[in-house]
């Protein structure tokens, strides 16, 4: 059993095409890169907001926040 | 080159590692700026100088004897002598060693070799930084870069190497004869190093010193993308036809190979190159929470995770390799660090070796039952094979003989600076002519200003 469908190369190249493993899952493979993306985003919007949600509760400190202006 | 075509296809291969190698030349920049960027002001030129003098003795090493291990090595000494027919047209006082009007690759096979002779060795020097002698790296650098390296290469990325016939072990795009052997070897020797002044506080929690210029760093990991990308192109034998394979693939169709000269194609690893980049880099912002230099270290460790399999993986599943190798390696990372308190300044441990190791495992997992080569007899790759091939590239060639060496050279005490100068940085200790030298223009300036021009009224 070979993962790409060869298990050896005594083949004449000009009747051979796709080489990768797990030929015919495809369409399963482009739903678990989509769900790896779409769950990086979401992960990204959690972490931002929580993140600039404590960035505003220190913001109430004018000074700091002066300081952060006039630091450029 | 007799007839069109073969002249073509030869002039065509010649021109094309020439241009590898071109590219390649940007990942030792890019290791350069990274190291300089990483280290504080006052051991920067010291820091530059180090990895600078890799070029030179590595590639006069790797011309001496480097390039006739790989030739000489593939079975030796387990499963046959040195082949010395292969290896005495790599010989450097071979003819083929130099201009020959019948002979127009090895020139540019050797340098394509070598560029990764310096990346192994740019590894373990990123990894030292601020603390060791630059004698003692320099030494490293020829045993990782002229004779562990090549050894691992002959055995494992060659096609008639005992690990590729015996083992099946398939490591396309260098995750172990590359990354997991130099990862292995920095180990060994921070191992016997021990870290840098101030890294851990007394109760051994890790502090994090800063680089002294980000900036730097950040242009430095995009200029080793890019020549990253030259080094796949490298791995490949861009154009060959059935008969110059002389195996069992049949029929009349020229293909690309990978280094065992089993199909592959430009645009195949084009796919996964950029796949497993972004793989890396999603997965390191996550682990990290957007920390810039794990980030940009994650896309390269990405794209070291998924390089056994790149020439065949599909670009979905290179991505998600690469993405699983970053969390594993991030994780890894630390706690080693916390565990060991060893301190590996620029993650290179992490970053090469594990993540070479990671790939090299996963790879035998899915690309379990594929034909490692296209000659017969040899075994198809597999899991156990690929495990075996990790412990081969990262223990034995890799840790061991770091570890041993710097053993030898603390024992002699050639291996760390003294505490007073790694305090006082190495730029001033080892550089002190700048110093002296700007305070002398600076002196001479005053006394002409104060002696020739008169003040403004």
């Amino acid at each position: 059993m070979s993962t790409i469908g060869y298990e050896s190369w005594a083949v004449d190249l000009a009747d051979v095409g796709a080489i990768y493993p797990f030929q015919g899952a495809e369409v399963l493979m482009v739903i678990l890169g989509v769900a790896f993306w779409i769950g990086w985003h979401r992960i990204q919007f959690v972490r931002e907001a929580e993140h600039l949600e404590n960035a505003k509760k220190r913001a109430v400190d004018h000074e700091r926040i002066q300081e952060s202006v006039e630091r450029y | 080159m007799d007839g069109n075509l073969n002249a073509l296809t030869t002039v065509f291969t010649e021109f094309y590692y020439w241009v590898t190698v071109v590219f390649m030349f940007l990942i030792h920049v890019g290791f350069c700026m990274y190291e300089v960027g990483a280290s504080r002001r006052r051991n920067h030129m010291h820091t530059l100088m180090k990895n600078v003098m890799v070029i030179p003795l590595v590639t006069v090493t790797f011309f001496f004897f480097g390039w006739w291990i790989y030739w000489a090595f593939p079975m030796f000494p387990f499963f046959g002598g040195l082949d010395l027919e292969a290896g005495a047209a790599n010989l450097p006082w071979a003819e083929t060693m130099g201009p020959n009007a019948a002979d127009r690759i090895t020139g540019v096979f050797w340098a394509a070799f070598l560029l990764f002779s310096w990346t192994a060795a740019s590894i373990v020097s990123g990894s030292v930084i601020e603390r060791i002698r630059s004698s003692a790296l320099w030494v490293h650098a020829v045993l990782i870069g002229s004779v562990w390296w090549i050894i691992d290469a002959a055995w494992g990325w060659h096609y008639g190497g005992w690990m590729v016939k015996y083992l099946g072990y398939h490591d396309a795009y260098a995750s172990g004869v590359i990354h997991a052997i130099a990862g292995g070897y920095a180990l060994g020797v921070i191992m016997v190093l021990g870290p840098r002044i101030g890294k851990f506080a007394s109760d051994g929690t890790p502090r994090d010193i800063p680089p002294h210029n980000p900036w730097m760093l950040t242009i430095g990991v995009f200029l080793i993308y890019t020549g990253f990308w030259g080094f796949y192109a490298a791995c490949n034998v861009p154009i060959i036809s059935p008969e110059g394979i002389d195996g069992q693939i049949t029929g009349t169709t020229w293909t690309a190979t990978n280094i065992y000269l089993a199909p592959t194609s430009l645009s195949g690893i084009t796919f996964n190159f950029l796949m497993s980049l972004s793989g890396g880099l999603m997965a390191a912002y996550v682990m990290s929470r957007g920390d810039a230099f794990w980030t940009f270290s994650g896309g390269l460790a990405g794209v070291i995770t998924a390089s056994a399999g790149n020439d065949l993986y599909h670009p979905v599943q290179a991505m998600l390799i690469a993405a699983v190798g970053v969390v594993v390696v991030y994780k890894l990372h630390f706690w080693v660090e916390r565990k060991f308190k060893l301190d590996d300044a620029v993650g290179a441990v992490a970053v090469h070796g594990y993540s070479g190791v990671v790939g090299l495992i996963i790879s035998g997992f899915v690309l379990w039952g594929v034909p490692s080569s296209p000659y017969e007899g040899y075994a198809a790759i597999n899991p156990v094979g690929q495990i075996l091939g990790a412990v081969i590239m990262f223990f034995v060639l890799g840790f061991l003989p770091g570890y041993i060496v710097a053993k030898l050279q603390a024992s002699a005490g050639v291996l760390r600076i003294p505490e007073e100068v790694e305090l006082e940085g190495l730029d001033y200790a080892e550089h002190h002519a700048y110093e002296e030298a700007k305070q002398e223009i600076i002196e001479a300036d005053k006394a002409h200003l104060a002696s020739k021009i008169a003040p403004a009224e």
